[in-house]
């Protein structure tokens, strides 16, 4: 809401000596946040006056333009009282006219300095002024054609221009939270200001008002509860082409509306001047009476924006005998709207539901200056005082006569009581404030208060339908007191559970993955059809299953992902593309798994849900499980002097798995797999027992090319979740052997298919007890060992707890580990 | 070769005469003397002491003499031999020394060649910035609670005294699921984590949910669709806003460092009642909103930075989560992470959190 000061002033009589920072931040500490301070002024620097132009002589030039040379009284102002000779571009202006002039000395906006200069054969000793040179929108004062031109009574040649211009007149622009409606007029606003300096306040809303008659324009409401009150007020012999005062268009524009003509602007002005949005009728192409009521399927309506509307039935509606003329509290329709011929005129000022309106609003995304207050809460008294302020204003400026006839239907409902003990807002607040001046801060808000016991009634006042509930007034007595008075106070705490083991765990697979060179990322979870097709998942995969948006900020990406490796590879490619060429990235985030039954209930809030309701709320939420991905490309392990670097693979990939379960204590198996976006000869399965919880290996080539990463890059994604369920929360305690260490190399020759992890779980098997560890130190293919074959060579280290071993029994454990490599992976010990 | 013979018997033996052995061992000394290094001296030592030295041939023939020659004989072969041992052991302890003094030179290496064998990694610093907040009300006794991305929207709006028909709806642009019944969003702030734990747990409740928020905002340099909040929660007895005061200013100074306090404006959120914005002084100027006589950038010359909203609970929010208001009160709070991270580390730009350039994350290590 902007409003300027000066109209804020009209209402409340501050202190002479209230700041502008004083008053905003006094309203901002009231709720009424500053969003920020126009004062058009602020880059003008005088003289500018006003001037009456004495002859004017268009001058043809050589360019084609023509100019005119004029003379213009600007009284005393240029210090000897002589007409000042000016050359001015516009035509929009006769002798005689009242012009604002920029006399030498002037500074106008952007720093634009005015001297006396030659031009066209003249010296022309200042300018005549457009609005956009002052900085005033371009139709302030009419003056969309050309030079301002005022109306002959504005002023006297001479006189200073700026409080004729509303220069200097700051205008202050506040953020009106839903809670505050009645701010979002100047009689809200200055009634704030009212109560943060105990100024006395005028509301420009307690007028006499004619009593209501049978005699007004007929009015039914079929709809009570959607329009409780309605009152219309007519004129007549109005005239519409009259034009809007200067002040009205000024003040209009100062609160961002533009004027329009003079009907109008005197409905928008009260709206502003009040905060009762009002609508005017041409009387004479309203066909009977007006009835409120709501739609029937398939209406229509054109609005005053030439849209044609198909309406629903919950629009509230405005009509006459030929059908809708408005959308109630949104707005108007086209066959009754004001024109410059209308004469009679019907006024409404009605109080409309705001969650009608609101629904209307957003129905047919039509927000407007009206249905932002109603739909936020309209003084439900205000309706014939809006109204009656019109009809003045259409008198006094528009030649109209007031109609005896008042139509009021329906009556404001009952102010509300909110009960409250009497040291809640000391209670909340953790101030000390007493009853008194409980009662005293919420009738300065302006409710009526009545001591009972203990307990205050409290009428809350009828702008403020957001007063609804006992903490309501806490806030109002707080605010009054000042937020900047709430002491500060640590509260007593029991003792906590800490970090939960899941979220340690999580914290612990970061550092893992941090202190082996992987870089963490956060990607976005919106991804496209079209990356289902790049990863090339078949048609029947589980990843296509997903949940879309309704409206996703890209067409393109819709979809809610359900795994974290498009994000990845869209950021390997953005470092690959600025020019890094090593990357290792991950990332572990929340994945979508919708299981089909995503339908949640809306329950109700008057108490808290049943375990069914609750049982059913879980059920709809998707299944959401945290996964975590790798992605590498380039070197793991840098070239230098040192020697050569090392190509990451397909093997880091694996590895980045390997490490984080072993940071985890859990022990995971890497099976051979083949599934999409891997190279089907290198992709692995990792699982836990029985159940894959991912993949590992080298992307497949042409997953790489779609996403434009490096050739041979490599990701992992599994799923963290079953990997942090499994892990060892107590590490027991080791116990090892001090007796001497036996080892003993073997070099085992296979066919080429056999994985090496079952040779060396056989090994393992075989060695029994007395192994200590077992490490493949070396793989061979060649012609040494035959086409199609290769020579695995394990380290085995053996120990007993209580003894020294023997050589006896050291060969006999490397006999019968071999034994059962032999037996279960055809392993033949190499000579 | 010669060993005793005892058929032989000869009165004396050339080599064991007092001015031969005296001879091998002064020839011994010298050649000792005269090792340059410890290969030299290993050749000397099997020169002069080996099996096939002088003195240990000599030392053979010992019996070769009358019993009543040995033990003269014996004597000096036996001198002069530990005199040479013992020259030995000297020289090569010399030499030892020498050599390791040369080594230690000539190992000499460039010290200052690079040695970053190893690529490095990071955490991302929105991750370790949410755990470093979380941490300090852990420290408090606070629990940690996180709640899913999709999210029921009874829970993200109803539950929170959001009605379908609350104008505050329309202030948070949500992202809707499909199908429109599904009556499913993607969370529009980290509330419905707090309307989870309320429903979940009985009071008192003390948590801190940090978390990844989605609103549809169009990306740019301070706007994302993706951004992360943290929300704090208390329900107990007695609880008021000066408890809450208390907290963000205890916050603040954990954070930003002592005396960077908190100062409360009146503002509307529907969850709670009174409501209020938070700002904390600036760290950077510290209020003075000036910085060696220029404006302070980091808050533009205010002397505060806003952080967020907060209040006390509403009633009907307690109400819907199943906690009576006649007997628990409680607090709330929230504000985005990345913005925060932002300012306190002068990131200029959102883009950047997002957009995954290691370039972005490796600065900030593992730990804010
Ligand atoms: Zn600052």
């Amino acid at each position: 809401m902007k409003a300027p000061l000066s109209w804020i002033r009209e209402h409340v009589d501050l202190p002479a000596d209230v700041t502008l920072d004083a008053l905003t931040w006094r309203l901002t500490m009231l709720g009424l946040k500053l969003e920020g301070v126009a004062s058009p002024a602020d880059d003008i620097t005088g003289p500018l006056v006003l001037g009456r132009v004495l002859t004017r002589e268009p001058e043809p030039q050589k360019n084609g333009k023509t100019i005119s040379w004029c003379t213009v009284d600007v009284g005393e102002a240029n210090g000897t009282g002589d007409p000042q000779g000016i050359v001015c571009g516009a035509h929009n202006f006769v002798e005689g006219d009242l012009v604002v002039v920029c006399l030498p000395g002037a500074v106008l906006p952007g720093g634009f300095a005015i001297s006396a200069r030659k031009t066209y054969g003249h010296v022309s000793a200042g300018m005549i002024c457009s609005a956009s040179e002052l900085g005033l929108p371009d139709d302030a004062f009419g003056g969309a054609d050309g030079i301002i031109v005022l109306p002959a009574d504005a002023g006297a040649p001479g006189d200073d221009a700026f409080p004729v211009l509303g220069l200097g007149d700051a205008v202050i622009e506040l953020e009106i939270n839903p809670d505050r409606a009645y701010a979002l007029s100047v009689r809200g606003i200055a009634r704030e200001a009212a109560l943060g300096f105990g100024a006395p306040y005028a509301d420009p809303a307690a007028r006499r008002v004619p009593a209501p008659n049978d005699a007004g324009h007929p009015v039914v409401v079929d709809d009570p509860a959607g329009c409780p009150v309605f009152v219309a007020r007519t004129v007549t012999g109005f005239r519409a082409d009259a034009p809007t005062p200067d002040w009205m268009a000024r003040r209009l524009t100062q609160a961002g509306m533009r004027p329009i003509s003079l009907g109008v602007d005197i409905t928008n002005y009260v709206m502003l001047e009040l905060g009762q949005p009002l609508h005017g009728y041409d009387r004479d192409k309203l066909t009977g009476a007006i009835r409120v009521r709501r739609a029937t399927a398939g209406e229509q309506i054109t609005t005053l924006d030439g849209q044609r509307r198909t309406l629903d039935v919950e629009d509230l509606l405005i009509t006459d005998g030929s059908g809708p003329i408005g959308i109630a509290g949104t707005m108007g329709g086209e066959t009754t709207e004001l024109s410059g011929t209308t004469t009679n005129v019907v006024i409404e000022s009605a109080h409309f539901d705001a969650v009608t309106v609101f629904r209307s609003g957003r129905r047919h995304k039509l927000p407007s200056e009206a249905s932002k207050r109603f739909e936020r809460g309209v003084d439900p008294e205000l309706p014939q005082a809006a109204a009656d302020r019109a009809v003045e204003l259409m008198v006094e400026l528009g030649g109209a006569t007031d109609d005896a006839g008042v139509t009021v239907v329906g009556q404001a409902p009952q102010r509300r009581v909110v009960t409250i003990p009497a040291d809640l807002p000391a209670r909340i607040s953790g101030l000390e404030i007493d009853a008194a001046t409980v009662t005293a801060h919420l009738t300065a808000v302006g409710c009526d208060v009545t001591a009972d016991g203990e307990r205050l009634a409290v009428v809350a006042p009828s702008w403020r339908p957001d007063v609804t509930d006992p903490y309501d007034l806490v806030e109002e007595v707080v605010r009054v007191v000042g937020y900047d008075q709430v002491p500060s106070v640590l509260p007593t705490t029991p003792p906590g559970h800490g970090w939960t083991p899941v979220q340690r765990l999580r914290r612990r697979v970061g550092l893992t993955l941090a202190g082996a060179g992987w870089t963490e990322t956060i990607s976005y979870p919106f991804v496209g059809e079209d990356d289902w097709d790049r990863l090339g998942l078949p048609a029947d995969d589980p990843r296509r299953t997903t949940l879309r948006m309704a409206n996703p900020l890209n067409n393109e990406e819709p979809i809610l992902t359900t795994t974290l490796l498009p994000g990845l590879l869209k950021a390997l490619a953005r470092n690959v593309g600025r020019a890094n060429a090593d990357v290792a990235l991950f990332e572990h985030s929340l994945v979508c798994r919708p299981t089909g039954n995503e339908r949640a209930p809306i329950l109700g809030v008057e108490t808290r849900p049943s375990a069914e309701e609750w049982a059913t709320i879980e059920k709809a939420v998707p299944s959401q499980p945290m996964h975590l991905a790798v992605a590498v490309t380039g070197q793991r392990a840098r070239a230098g002097w040192w020697g050569a670097g090392r190509e990451g693979g397909w093997a880091d990939a694996i590895g980045a798995v390997r490490d984080v379960a072993r940071a985890l204590g859990v022990e995971v198996e890497v099976r051979a797999d083949a599934v999409a976006p891997w190279h089907p000869g290198r992709c692995a399965a990792v699982r836990i027992g029985e159940r894959v919880i991912g993949h590992a290996g080298e992307l497949h080539p042409s997953v790489c090319r779609a996403y434009g990463v490096p050739a041979r890059t490599a990701v992992a994604e599994v799923d963290l979740d079953a990997l942090l369920e499994q892990a060892q929360q107590v590490v027991p305690g080791p116990t090892f052997s001090s007796y001497p260490v036996a080892k003993e190399d073997v070099a085992l020759v296979v066919d080429a298919a056999v994985p090496a992890a079952a040779v060396e779980a056989a090994l393992r098997e075989g060695a029994g007890e007395l192994l200590e560890s077992i490490r493949l130190f070396d793989v061979y293919t060649g012609p040494q060992v035959g086409e199609g074959r290769k020579s695995l060579a394990y380290a085995l280290r053996f120990r007993a707890p209580d003894r020294t071993l023997t050589e006896a029994e050291t060969a006999a454990a490397r006999e019968a580990a071999v034994a059962v490599a032999a037996e279960r992976t055809g392993a033949v010990q190499r000579a | 070769m010669s060993g005793p013979n005892s058929e032989y018997d000869p009165v004396e033996v050339t080599s064991l005469k007092s001015e031969e052995v005296t001879a091998m061992r002064d020839a011994a000394l010298a050649a000792i003397a005269g090792a340059r290094d410890l290969e030299h001296l290993k050749q000397v030592r099997l020169d002069h002491v080996g099996d096939r030295s002088p003195l240990a041939l000599a030392n053979r023939e010992i019996g070769a003499l009358p019993p009543q020659a040995r033990k003269d004989a014996g004597q000096r072969i036996g001198q002069a031999r530990g005199r040479v041992s013992q020259a030995l052991a000297e020289r090569q302890a010399v030499l030892e020394v020498e050599h390791e003094e040369r080594m230690l030179v000539e190992e000499t290496v460039d010290v200052t060649l690079p040695t970053d064998r190893r690529p490095v990694g990071a955490r991302h610093p929105i991750t370790s910035f949410s755990e470093r907040i979380a941490d300090v009300f852990v420290a408090m006794g606070w629990d940690v609670a996180e709640g899913p991305w999709v999210e029921a929207e009874w829970l993200n709006f109803d539950a929170l005294n959001m009605g379908a028909d609350h104008p505050a709806r329309t202030m948070q642009d949500t992202f809707w699921l499909e199908p429109a019944d599904a009556a499913l969003v993607l969370r529009t702030h980290t509330s419905p984590v707090q309307a989870r734990t309320m429903l979940t747990r009985e009071p008192p409740i003390h948590v801190i949910c940090p978390g990844r928020v989605f609103r549809t905002d169009e990306i740019d340099a301070t706007h994302s669709p993706v951004f992360h909040q943290v929300e704090g929660l208390v329900v107990d007895r007695g609880i008021t806003m000066a408890h809450l005061k208390g907290t963000l200013d205890h916050m603040t100074q954990a954070l930003f460092g002592e005396g960077i306090s908190t100062r409360f404006r009146p503002s509307y959120f529907p969850f709670t009642e009174p409501s209020a914005e938070m700002d904390m002084v600036c760290f950077v100027c510290r209020g003075s909103g000036r910085v060696d006589e220029a404006l302070c950038r980091t808050c533009r010359g205010e002397g505060w930075i806003e952080l967020g909203g907060c209040g006390v609970v509403n009633p009907r929010v307690l109400i819907a989560c199943g906690i009576d208001p006649e007997v628990y009160s409680g607090f709330a709070f929230g504000f985005g992470i990345d913005r925060m991270l932002m300012f306190r580390h002068g990131v200029a730009d959102l883009r950047d959190v997002f957009e995954g350039d290691v370039r972005f994350a490796q600065p900030f290590g593992v730990e804010i």
